[in-house]
């Protein structure tokens, strides 16, 4: 075996970015000539490995144990740790969801390795994989290549996969018996709990006017309210933004915050981190401005503008003022 | 309670990023350093919570000489003592070898409490924390957005996707990263800057600890991103800018 995706579910519900996970360690199985297997945990889970059993795989391996649910990273890690020991996978991709986050590096410590986190896809040199991934919050690119002996942990970013097929086929479904002391597990969490629900729904504008960490001061807050007036938008914001308390969390777009899909999305002084991007890429028409011409908020734009907001927006409202009158 | 705050300094949000000649890094020969915003938050919440239960808050970076003044601006904000692991790794340095070296520190400093940040914000591996814990033996708690005393341990309130989150208790000692905006942060005042330059920083020298970890990865390559999608870009004054994008918004786009 030499390909394994651990793929996250909870309640017998898979997460959305498993699907990804699991696309992406196929696409590595084909392109290194090795079979991949997918490994699940928690309880319950025939439901979800039959679904896996019908897809190109070599082996599902199911991790049942009532210490698995809920999930606790210290659970995690030692029922992984077990399967991985056995089974000997030369890969371990995982989605890069917050519970991965968690309890995925601490995995590889086990193995005296790290997560390679957050990747966006590879290529091969010399047939062995070179990981892509995104530094300095999407401004460059690394390519990264595994070095020493022991598992290559990997996490794939949100979105990255998205477009990769998952193949059908018949894998062998295997019950993988995990051993996991009660006194391991050093965490006690409570059942999740739903925000207060927002107040303003984003997901429903037509059109939004998002401010990021450019726009430096929250005196600077009602020129792009100007904006968003001037357009008919409702007004947003990057995580940074809703971070220092300049505007409510519940306008904050991205992973953290809303999901939205509007006609038009204005992003003013947003350097467009991936957790933002995800949040807003499905918008019909993006315009940028930045003055940072390597911001990523260009790579999602339909029209780009390189220069200091603080010049371009007044002059923006002027021109929407003058067009409506 | 003794807290331990672990800092690195990365470089300016606004600095200019030039691929170095070996195209391994960044050029990091006349760049502006600044401390890691998502680690702010991590003092931020170390000091809130020191403000109310007592104790002390030392802070410590892994870096060259100039990561100093990261520990600086920690200690002008209101941290109690700092340390240096100097060390010359770059900044795309290997997460396991830096939470080695944070674990050689704080197995010396016997702290009960270690806070991080969520990630830094120039690789942005997003893990040294909870390596660190598991180099440790110590539990650990990832994307924290409030911190309380609860018994011997913690009541922690965690971050979940989709606007969810949950409460959980920690035993101590433990690792915490917090989730940026976990508080706002406070801005060092005169008097803190003052007070900060009789703070003790002390040093610690790596090489006395033997080899770190080998490395997982190794960087092959750093370069600018292709773009995916076709931008137009709108050049000229602001004035011209604005007229074009408000004719581009009105005829292809078709939303005015």
């Amino acid at each position: 075996m030499s390909i394994l995706a651990v793929l996250e579910q909870a309640g017998g519900a898979w997460h959305r970015q498993s699907r990804e996970a699991l696309a992406a360690a196929q696409q590595l199985g084909k392109a290194l000539g090795r079979p991949a297997s997918a490994a699940l945990l928690g309880r319950n889970l025939a439901p979800l490995g039959a679904e896996l059993a019908a897809k190109r795989l070599e082996r599902v391996f199911l991790l049942e144990d009532a210490l698995l649910a809920p999930y606790t990273a210290d659970a995690y890690v030692v029922a992984l740790e077990q399967l991985i020991r056995a089974r000997q996978p030369s890969y371990v991709v995982f989605p890069h969801t917050y519970q991965v986050r968690d309890f995925a590096p601490r995995l590889a410590a086990r193995f005296r390795r790290w997560l390679l986190s957050d990747v966006t896809g590879w290529r091969l040199e010399d047939g062995t994989p070179v990981f892509v991934r995104q530094i300095f919050q999407g401004r460059l690119n690394a390519d990264l290549r595994p070095s020493g002996a022991g598992p290559v942990f990997v996490s794939v970013q949100a979105g990255a996969f998205a477009l990769a097929p998952v193949e059908e086929g018949v894998a062998e479904m295997e019950r993988f018996e995990v051993r996991i002391e009660a006194a391991a597990i050093r965490t006690r969490p409570e059942a999740p709990l739903e925000q207060a629900p927002a107040a303003v729904d984003l997901a429903k504008a037509e059109r939004i006017v998002a401010v990021g960490r450019g726009i430096k001061d929250r005196e600077n807050l009602r020129l792009v309210e100007e904006l968003a007036a001037a357009l008919g938008a409702e007004l947003a914001a990057s995580r940074p933004v809703c971070d220092n308390g300049w505007l409510p969390l519940e306008r904050q777009v991205g992973s953290s915050g809303q999901t939205v899909a509007p006609k038009l999305y204005l992003a003013v002084g947003i350097s467009g981190a991936i957790q933002h991007l995800v949040g807003m890429k499905g918008s019909r028409t993006v315009v940028a401005i930045n003055r940072d011409p390597a911001a990523p908020i260009f790579e999602v734009a339909d029209y780009g503008i390189v220069g200091d907001l603080f010049e371009v927006v007044p002059a923006l409202i002027g021109q929407l003022r003058r067009s409506r009158d | 309670m003794r807290i331990l705050v672990a800092l690195k300094q990365v470089a300016a949000r606004d600095a200019r990023l030039r691929v170095n000649a070996a195209g391994t890094w960044i050029d990091e020969s006349d760049l502006e350093y600044e401390l890691n915003e998502p680690d702010a938050y991590a003092l931020e919440a170390a000091l809130d919570f020191r403000d109310r239960h007592g104790g002390e808050v030392a802070v410590v970076s892994a870096g060259p000489e100039r990561a100093g003044r990261a520990i600086r601006e920690a200690l002008a904000k209101g941290a109690d003592r700092g340390i240096l692991i100097e060390t010359q790794e770059p900044g795309g340095g290997d997460p396991l070898c830096t939470a080695w070296w944070l674990a050689q520190a704080a197995a010396a400093e016997n702290p009960e409490l270690i806070l991080t940040g969520l990630q830094s914000e120039d690789a942005g591996y997003g893990q040294t924390g909870v390596l660190l814990a598991e180099l440790l033996g110590w539990p650990h708690a990832t994307l924290i957005v409030e911190i309380e005393k609860a018994g011997a341990g913690l009541r922690l309130r965690r971050e979940l996707e989709a606007g969810r989150f949950q409460y959980l208790e920690l035993a101590l000692p433990a690792v915490v990263a917090v989730q940026s905006g976990i508080r706002p942060l406070r801005y060092a005042t005169l008097m803190g800057i003052k007070r900060a330059k009789t703070k003790p920083v002390s040093r610690l020298d790596p090489s006395a600890w033997g080899p770190p970890p080998e490395p997982a990865f190794q960087i092959a390559r750093v370069y600018a991103p292709q773009r995916a999608k076709r931008t137009e870009f709108l050049e000229g004054t602001a004035e011209e800018v604005a007229a074009k994008l408000v004719a581009r918004l009105r005829g292809e786009a078709r939303i005015l």
